[in-house]
C-alpha cells in the first residue's frame, strides 16, 4: 500500500489554516445583519480578518486546534492498520510544524503528551469500506470550548415543555443554545441527532456538521425544523461572542436515528464559527482536496 | 480606542466601562484552567505542599501579576525545539472554568485585568469591584490576528502543564479587546443572558 503521509500532512494543514468557501460565506452574510459600529459587527469583522490572515501566513486559525476527528471511507485493498499509522504520523508531523497545538492529555495524571497522540481515540478514527476505488478522508477539527457546551436531552423534559416529537426537539435544542450563550465561540453551528443511543446520538450530532452549511435538508420536515432553530435562536440576541446581536447560529443540522421504545434522546453538538472540516480524495493517481 | 498601558492603575480601571473597546500594552501572563488551580491549591487555600520549582515560579510571577493582566489562552507556540519562542495563534479560551478561582487569584496577586472569552460569572465581579479590576474580552478564536499582537515571548513557566496549560510572559502592544465586566457592577454577559432567557421563555410558552 503507497504512502499518503504527507498528503494527510497537506489535509491537516489546509483544515487548520484554511476556512472552507461555505463557512466563510456564510459569515460574510451574517456581518450584513449585524449593527454597523455595534460590538457584534466588529466582532465579526475582525474574524473575517483573522480568516485572510491564517490562510495567507498557513497559521491556524484557532489556537486550539481541537480534538481531530478522521472518517475514512476506503475501497477494498487499502489496509486500515496502515491507514491509522499514516494519519498517526501526519498528525505528529503537524503539531511539530504548528498547525496543531499539543492537544492530548492524559486525563490522570495531567500530562499533554506533546504530539497529539495518546491511548484509544486521540485523534479519533472512524473507518468505513466503500464500493469503488475513491478512498476518501474527512477530517474535523473541533475545539473544546464549543465541545463543552454541547448537550443531551432525554425526552419527555418537563421543565421545557418538551414532548416525544419534534416540538419537543425544538424546544430542547433552543434551551441548549441558551445555555451556551458566547462560551462556545458564536456564532455556532448546531449538529442534531434525534434518537440513538446516548453513544450514537453524540456520534451522529457530530457527522451531521460534515454537511455543507449551505445545503438543504432532504428531509422537508427537518429542514423546515433546521431553518426554525435558526430563526428562533437568532431571536434570542445572544449573538457574535455573546456580545448581544442577530447572529447566534450560522446554521443547524439535523438527522435522526432510531431508538429504543424508552429511549428519546435529543444530542447537540455545538461546533464554533471557525468549522474547520476539509475532506481529501484519491482515486488512482488522482489527489483533490475539497 | 482608548490605548491601555500595563500596568494598570485603580484610576484606569475605574474609568473603564462595559462596551468600551481598549488597546493593551506591556507585559501580561498567559493562565488558565491548570495554572488557576495550582495557584489556588498551593498558594491561596493551601491545600497542597509546594512542590518542585512550586516557590520559584510564585516568587517569579507576583510582580509580574501585580497590577497586569492574566490573559486565559493556550498558544500555539514554535521555536519549541529551540527556545526561540513565538506565538503563531494565540486567541482566547473560555474563562468560565475559571469562575470557581478567578476572584480569589485576582486578590491574591492584586491582578488588574482578566483577558478571555465568554465573560465569568458573579464571583469574579465582586473581585472586579474590589481589588478593582476589568474582564476584558478578546475575539475568540481570532488567533493569528491576536498572536501578532504578542510581540514578544519573555520567558515560560510551568511548562510542565504543557504548551497550553504553561505560564507564557509575555509583551504585547495594542492588543485588541473590549470591557466586558467593569468595577462597578456591570456586565454584559448578565445582561445577554438575562434578554436571552426572557425571549427562551417568551418562544416556549409559544409552541
Amino acid at each position: 500500500m503507497r504512502d499518503i503521509s504527507d498528503n494527510i500532512l497537506e489535509l491537516v494543514r489546509l483544515t487548520s489554516t484554511d476556512l472552507p468557501p461555505d463557512v466563510e460565506a456564510t459569515l460574510r452574510r451574517a456581518v450584513e445583519q449585524e449593527e454597523p459600529g455595534s460590538a457584534a459587527r466588529g466582532a465579526l469583522e475582525t474574524i473575517l480578518k483573522n480568516v485572510e490572515l491564517s490562510r495567507r501566513n498557513s497559521s491556524p486559525i484557532c489556537q486550539d486546534t481541537g480534538t481531530p476527528i478522521f472518517y475514512v471511507f476506503y475501497p477494498a485493498g487499502w489496509s486500515t492498520r496502515k491507514l491509522r499509522q499514516q494519519i498517526e504520523t501526519a498528525v505528529v508531523q503537524a503539531t511539530k510544524k504548528a498547525y496543531l497545538r499539543p492537544n492530548s492529555v492524559d486525563s490522570i495524571t495531567g500530562k499533554n503528551s506533546g504530539n497529539n497522540l495518546g491511548g484509544r481515540h486521540f485523534p479519533i478514527l472512524h473507518f468505513e469500506e466503500v464500493e469503488g476505488d475513491t478512498l476518501t478522508i474527512e477530517l474535523m477539527l473541533k475545539g473544546g470550548g464549543c465541545e463543552n457546551v454541547g448537550a443531551q436531552y432525554s425526552l419527555p423534559n418537563d421543565a421545557l415543555n418538551a414532548g416525544r416529537d419534534l416540538a419537543g426537539v425544538r424546544n430542547v435544542v433552543l434551551d441548549a443554545v441558551y445555555q451556551a450563550q458566547g462560551q462556545g465561540c458564536a456564532p455556532g453551528i448546531l449538529g442534531v441527532a434525534i434518537g440513538g443511543d446516548r453513544g450514537s446520538g453524540y456520534f451522529a450530532s457530530k457527522e451531521t456538521l460534515y454537511r455543507n452549511l449551505e445545503d438543504t435538508n432532504p428531509d422537508p420536515q427537518l429542514d423546515a425544523l433546521e431553518k426554525k432553530l435558526v430563526e428562533e435562536s437568532n431571536q434570542l440576541g445572544i449573538g457574535p461572542m455573546g456580545f448581544g446581536g442577530n447572529t447566534t447560529l450560522l446554521g443547524a443540522r439535523v438527522t435522526h436515528l432510531n431508538r429504543l421504545p424508552a429511549s428519546f434522546f435529543v444530542s447537540v453538538s455545538y461546533m464554533c464559527w471557525a468549522y474547520r472540516r476539509r475532506k481529501m480524495t484519491i482515486t488512482g493517481s488522482t489527489l483533490k482536496f475539497e | 480606542m482608548r490605548s491601555l498601558d500595563i500596568p494598570l492603575s485603580d484610576e484606569t480601571i475605574r474609568s473603564l466601562m462595559v462596551g468600551d473597546p481598549v488597546l493593551l500594552n506591556g507585559i501580561m501572563i498567559t493562565g488558565r484552567d491548570a495554572a488557576h488551580k495550582w495557584m489556588v491549591d498551593t498558594f491561596i487555600k493551601q491545600t497542597r505542599q509546594p512542590q518542585g520549582d512550586d516557590l520559584e515560579v510564585y516568587a517569579a510571577i507576583k510582580p509580574l501579576l501585580a497590577g497586569s493582566a492574566i490573559y486565559h489562552c493556550g498558544p500555539v507556540v514554535s521555536g519549541l525545539d529551540t527556545g526561540q519562542y513565538k506565538f503563531v495563534a494565540a486567541g482566547p479560551t473560555t474563562s468560565i472554568r475559571e469562575e470557581p478561582y478567578q476572584g480569589m487569584v485576582m486578590q491574591h496577586f492584586n491582578i488588574k485585568g482578566v483577558i478571555g472569552k465568554g465573560g465569568l460569572g458573579p464571583k469574579t465581579l465582586v473581585a472586579c469591584h474590589v481589588v478593582p479590576g476589568v474582564y476584558l474580552h478578546a475575539i475568540g478564536g481570532a488567533a493569528s490576528l491576536i498572536a501578532q499582537t504578542v510581540v514578544r515571548v519573555l520567558g515560560v513557566y510551568k511548562l510542565d502543564f504543557g504548551v497550553p496549560e504553561a505560564m507564557w510572559v509575555t509583551e504585547v502592544k495594542d492588543f485588541m479587546a473590549v470591557v466586558t465586566m467593569d468595577s462597578h457592577g456591570g456586565s454584559l454577559h448578565a445582561s445577554v443572558e438575562t434578554h436571552s432567557k426572557a425571549v427562551l421563555q417568551g418562544l416556549l410558552a409559544k409552541a
